[in-house]
């Protein structure tokens, strides 16, 4: 389903850049060797801002979800209702992000269930966005 | 004077371990003025935001016996939580009858300190304002905290609110190809407010193995109490009880989110007069003390809250309620939480263990008695669910409660002391008072 183009910025670039090329990766602090998502200028458990990009498996899990009947975004509006799945990554659990669960329907979301990233072009710019589906 | 500025951090009470605060009870509340409601602005000048913000400002003074060259403050919640009314002209009576700020917008979706100063008959003597952005809750804790610590010594607190034609939040970005800034992470996937508090149902309700049908009693008891309420807006505009079959039949806004668990958007304002306690002993109503305020300011781990740390932010806004006005959970009498939206005052309620409802237990709770005229009247303002989108009633409640003049609403239970605050479990602001400053 048509997604609002993201529009990185300086902080973020990388991020989307990564996607671009079919990899997603979240900033790791070298200092406490802790993985952080989204991207901010310092790290939010130690004050540093030493970070490197480490790419992430793309294996995830679903945490949670509901299902959008009334959205203020327009360009969602015509997939209504869809759903809003929070992912959390193998990798780093305390790390969320959001799908739509392409190929599960509105309100059958296996919660619990494994996921896998693939990656969706946008219409507004081209930008490609994470994306999850159920594994198997 | 120069624009008004919104209140410094400092004068917010967000952590834990602060011990009682050094103002307890060296504030009051003294009067409590409501304009009337609307469902929208009909366009008219004398029903505009600013009218109405004045209006509510001269109920206050009257209540409290005050006159307006007596007042040196005022601090304002400058917005409105409606749409913007730029880019739309000016209307000429509006115009016409005020004194612009800065912003064309005031007076029109929102009233700031400076309209109200400029525009308000009679505040003559005002050499203090702030602003406390976003909620009437945050501008009251800055105004306790700007009277106990002298900055003002007679203080209005007001807010006035919008409601245009139209939806709220589908313009602009929302209506735009690309996601900038903050959205870029979340708009794509149509992530907002609303889907954040219906995901921490959902988790709430595998958690403890409840489900959305569970609300009803709740939110029906919060339109219960909103038809006891003579300055809400279903009390003076749709004077029908809700039933569980409405609240069941109420369409998905974000499952499990239903229309009756979101709040209906009115035009309206309120204002409220605080002074110090040694003043409030003359005045016309009985004084209604702070014993505390504090407020929440949660940093989420990652994307989005998880229930883990709504329950973390919601024990950690009891910790500060109950330590700072040295008040236990059992000396809590009246507990107005916020509810716009319902769906997340349990949180609240729980982390308050008010009545002893802990984790878990709220919806059990819900299918009790909690009526006004019961022993456990939780939220007995009915909140902006019962009574339209402001975020005041509980405050207004709360403090009429205390004073014993809540008409049909009045509480059988001891009224000596109460909690009321807004808005979310990372983002709120909260008032302890009683009748006794000690």
């Amino acid at each position: 389903m048509p997604k609002q183009s993201p529009v990185p910025d300086d902080l973020s670039k990388p991020f989307w850049d990564a996607c671009n090329e079919e990899r997603l990766v979240v900033q790791h602090c070298t200092d406490c060797d802790r993985l952080q998502f989204p991207p901010q200028e310092n790290c939010s458990e130690c004050p540093s801002d030493a970070f490197e990009w480490r790419e992430m498996s793309g294996n995830g899990r679903i945490h949670g979800y509901c299902v959008m009947h009334d959205s203020r975004i327009r360009l969602l509006q015509a997939d209504q209702p869809f759903n809003i799945v929070v992912i959390e990554l193998e990798d780093a659990p305390e790390i969320k992000m959001l799908s739509h669960l392409p190929g599960t329907p509105p309100d059958e979301v296996p919660v619990g269930a494994s996921v896998r990233v693939e990656f969706q072009e946008t219409p507004g710019t081209g930008q490609k966005v994470p994306e999850w589906r159920v594994v198997g | 004077m120069a624009p008004t500025q919104f209140a410094p951090a400092g004068m917010y009470r967000r952590d834990e371990g602060l011990g009682v605060w050094e103002h307890r009870g060296k504030v009051a509340v003294v009067g409590i003025g409501h304009a009337p409601t609307a469902r929208r602005w009909d366009e008219t000048a004398d029903t505009s935001v600013g009218a109405l913000t004045i209006l509510a400002i001269q109920k206050a003074l009257e209540d409290a016996g005050v006159k307006p060259e007596d007042v040196d403050g005022v601090v304002a919640a400058p917005k409105g939580m409606g749409e913007p009314w730029t880019p739309r002209p000016i209307p000429e009576d509006f115009a016409n009858a005020y004194t612009p700020t800065d912003d064309p917008n005031d007076g029109l979706d929102g009233a700031s300190a400076d309209w109200i100063v400029l525009n308000t008959p009679g505040l003559s003597n005002v050499s203090f304002t702030m602003h406390g952005p976003a909620c009437i809750s945050n501008a009251l804790v800055v105004a306790a905290e700007a009277v106990g610590s002298g900055l003002t010594n007679t203080c209005l607190v007001v807010r006035g609110m919008g409601n245009i034609a139209g939806r709220y939040g589908q313009h602009g970005a929302a209506a735009m190809d690309t996601a900038a800034g903050a959205s870029q992470w979340t708009n794509p996937w149509g992530w907002q407010l609303i889907p954040q508090i219906a995901f921490g149902f959902d988790q709430y309700c595998r958690k403890y193995g409840s489900s959305h049908d569970r609300m009803a009693p709740f939110v029906v008891n919060q339109h219960r109490n909103g038809l006891m309420f003579p300055e809400g807006f279903y009390y003076q505009h749709r004077p029908e009880p809700l039933s569980v079959e409405d609240y069941l039949s109420g369409r998905w806004v974000c499952k499990p989110m239903g229309l009756w668990d979101c709040d209906l958007p009115i035009q309206t304002a309120v204002a409220y007069l605080f002074t110090t306690a040694d003043r409030a002993r003359d005045m016309r109503q009985k004084p209604v003390y702070v014993l505390n305020h504090c407020s929440q300011r949660g940093i989420v781990r990652s994307l989005i809250e998880t229930l883990d740390e709504t329950e973390e932010f919601t024990d950690s806004i009891a910790k500060k309620v109950y330590e700072g006005s040295g008040l236990t959970a059992a000396e809590l009498d009246i507990c107005n939480p916020y509810d716009g939206f319902t769906l997340f005052t349990q949180y609240y309620l729980e982390g308050l263990q008010w009545h002893g409802v802990k984790r878990g237990e709220a919806h059990d709770f819900y299918g009790g008695d909690i009526r006004v005229e019961g022993p456990h009247p939780f939220s007995s303002s009915g909140g902006n669910a019962g009574n339209g989108r402001t975020r005041t009633w509980n405050q207004t409640d709360t403090i009429q409660q205390l004073q014993g003049r809540a008409g049909e609403r009045q509480v059988r239970i001891r009224a000596e002391t109460g909690l009321a605050g807004a808005f979310t479990p990372n983002m709120s602001d909260w008032m302890v008072y009683g009748t006794s400053p000690d």
